[in-house]
């Protein structure tokens, strides 16, 4: 008799799913917790040090929102390409080349009120988020090219490009040797709402268009049949390249609003280390939301949480940032892991009959 | 020339290991993109390693071994717990930028000891090394790079001279059909992926250990996407992974050259070269439909035997 077998559930009741889930968060903290221990800290005083630190004050919570701001708009994006199984790692560059643009417009562009500057910024930025992924797209579309290395490498030519914008020709005369770019005008910076820049709404604004555009149009149902089976969708008689395009146009348009949020809101200028990862963070925040565009809401602010109280804990326990990677790195491999208990029961038959034996 | 073409192979060995490693685990069927995080942990436990030591072989062993756990968790997750791919090579790689970065800490601007320095000091080899032009550029380099050449030709002979190779093969072709044959898929997947995490540490050793000897944050820089990348160039054959990486190398090294000799281009520009060059490779790649050219049929999709 096999000492375990493997089978896959049929349904899973809603309450096992929670259970499942909630125990894997809690394992990964008890895990991270060990980890933080051996590195010479105290988990007890760590992790809740964490937590007030993304949420113990209204300075605080701000910083904590302003992290998930970016977060959500850009897994949104994700999101749209994931569902199509087209593996967008090119978040990074597609917010930088929309920084760029929107840069472009808010440095050259003057006189303008400060509404039609922002929607042109926004437009500006998505398009050029968008462009900046129907290269690969199309690449992917008509002659089957990787899109997982060519996003990645368009990634890195676009922070070489915006580096070299902001050390060569775009460096603000004014900045004697430091490399930076001008300030944006007044008129060019998002305006604030309860304390925190409007970015918070915007977003909550593309969480549900991205929600009704997967979950309630043709569209975007065609992107889910193109993402769960090429052949269903071919024999459905739907257009498969032009729907890959259209949804990475999409995918990259909503990282590229990203970066003209952060240009303008947040950094106020175009800088090369505004995107801060996030187009990668966004990916898993993206898969673990399990592409639901409601569930990416709260993971996003879960993870800005984990951002915050990490950079709270340098400061204040003199952590390292890095500890707090290794433990957002640990937390995600038993979420990722506990993603087959999901799918699977497990089963001991050895151990079944001992229990059975003993009773 | 030649000692242009003798600093490419230094900054090319690195990219090798990785890429080397990589086709390793890819031909088990397995895409892993945390190369980058395997790099960095395989650099920082190397480096450690040798500074606590003071043993160079020690700190060389101590990446591989490190390399070889992050395959592990990897394997883990992807295999036996058949979380989606894509996304556990990314966490490895966030997980392993924060650990190198957190072992480093104290360790940023530190030299190597002495006796691992005098160690990877290039060393001509007898007869080889006395080739004129081919071998001051091949030859006359230090002990780490001869280990690169050894590994490119064992993983060649393994891949194609022997029966073990051949079922690796068969598992990244067709889980199925190498399971029905009696091949142990599971086996298989967990070795190769150790294996080629021990490589990718490896070549996160070099960084550390030989070619920057100093340590400092983010050693590796991007060179575990590219050695990504190179796999596909590659396309999984171990000879042109060496061809490969050797041009890489060079355009990585481009942008110092062209400054000492007077042409001034923006560093930025010629950084921008090895990324461009890989998306032309991605693309001329596609297009070439020889057999022999294509990736294991079973890449990145994962076996499960109840689902046959």
């Amino acid at each position: 008799m096999n000492w375990i077998s493997i089978s896959k559930r049929e349904d899973l009741p809603k309450n096992r799913e929670g259970v499942i889930r909630a125990a894997a968060v809690v394992l990964s903290i008890v895990c991270a917790g060990i980890v933080i221990w051996i590195l010479g800290y105290n988990p007890i005083q760590v992790f809740p040090s964490m937590v007030t630190g993304a949420l113990g004050s209204e300075i605080r919570l701000q910083q904590t929102i302003l992290k998930a701001i970016p977060l959500i708009v850009t897994s949104l994006g994700i999101l749209v390409a994931f569902k199509m199984k087209f593996w967008n790692i090119g978040g990074e560059g597609q917010i930088l080349m929309g920084a760029l643009a929107a840069s472009y417009i808010a440095l050259n562009v003057d006189g303008l009120p400060k509404p039609v500057m922002l929607l042109l910024m926004a437009i500006a930025a998505m398009v050029a988020g968008g462009i900046w992924a129907f290269i690969p797209a199309f690449f992917k579309a008509k002659m089957g090219v990787n899109e997982t290395i060519f996003t990645l490498m368009l990634n890195y030519i676009a922070i070489k490009y915006v580096t070299y914008l902001q050390y060569g020709p775009w460096k603000a005369p004014e900045s004697k040797g430091f490399p930076k770019v001008a300030n944006f005008e007044q008129n060019a910076i998002m305006p604030e709402l309860f304390g925190i820049h409007i970015g918070w709404i915007i977003a909550l604004v593309c969480v549900v268009v991205v929600y009704i555009f997967i979950n309630h149009t043709k569209k975007g149902f065609e992107i889910t049949v193109v993402g769960e089976s090429r052949e269903t969708a071919r024999y459905a008689g739907m257009n498969i390249s032009s729907i890959i395009i259209i949804a990475m146009l999409i995918s990259g348009g909503l990282c590229g609003l990203t970066g003209m949020i952060q240009a303008s809101a947040v950094e106020k200028t175009l800088s090369v280390n505004l995107s801060a990862g996030y187009g990668f963070t966004a990916i898993i925040t993206a898969w673990l939301s399990r592409l639901s565009a409601i569930a990416v809401l709260f993971v996003c602010i879960a993870f800005a949480i984990l951002l915050q109280g990490g950079t709270y804990i340098q400061i204040s326990m003199q952590i390292p940032a890095s500890v707090a990677d290794m433990i957002q790195g640990i937390i995600l491999f038993f979420v990722l892991g506990s993603e087959f208990f999901l799918q699977y029961r497990v089963n001991l038959p050895l151990w079944n009959q001992k229990v059975k034996e003993v009773a | 020339m030649e000692g242009f073409l003798a600093a490419t192979i230094v900054a090319s060995t690195p990219l090798l290991f990785a890429t080397v490693g990589e086709i390793v685990t890819e031909k088990s069927g397995l895409l892993n993109l945390g190369v980058e995080g395997l790099m960095l942990i395989g650099a920082i436990m190397g480096f450690v390693t040798a500074f606590a030591t003071g043993d160079p072989l020690l700190g060389v062993l101590g990446a591989a071994v490190a390399g070889a756990a992050g395959g592990l968790i990897f394997a883990f997750l992807t295999v036996s717990l058949r979380a989606n791919q894509v996304v556990t090579g990314l966490t490895l790689t966030i997980f392993g930028a924060g650990f190198a970065s957190f072992m480093g800490k104290t360790y940023v601007g530190l030299v190597v000891p002495k006796a691992v320095k005098s160690f990877f000091s290039p060393v001509s080899i007898p007869l080889l090394g006395d080739i004129p032009f081919i071998g001051p550029v091949f030859f006359q380099r230090d002990v780490f790079v001869y280990f690169g050449y050894l590994v490119v030709i064992l993983v060649t002979l393994y891949f194609y001279k022997t029966r073990a190779g051949l079922n690796l093969k068969a598992v990244g072709e067709s889980a199925a059909a190498a399971d029905a044959s009696g091949v142990n898929v599971t086996l298989y997947k967990y070795v190769h992926t150790c294996v080629g995490g021990a490589l990718c540490g490896l070549g996160g050793a070099y960084m550390s250990l030989v070619m920057m000897s100093v340590w400092q944050e983010n050693v590796v820089a991007g060179r575990g996407w590219i050695a990504v990348a190179l796999v596909i160039f590659a396309s999984w054959n171990p000879i042109k992974a060496f061809v490969g990486a050797f041009l890489f190398g060079g355009l990585s090294i481009l942008g110092f050259r062209l400054q000492s000799m007077g042409i001034h281009i923006s560093q930025y520009w010629v950084d921008m070269l090895p990324y461009a060059a890989t998306i032309v490779i991605i693309i001329l790649s596609s297009r070439k439909n020889r057999k022999e050219n294509q990736p294991p049929s079973d890449l990145g999709i994962p076996y499960f035997r109840e689902e046959r």
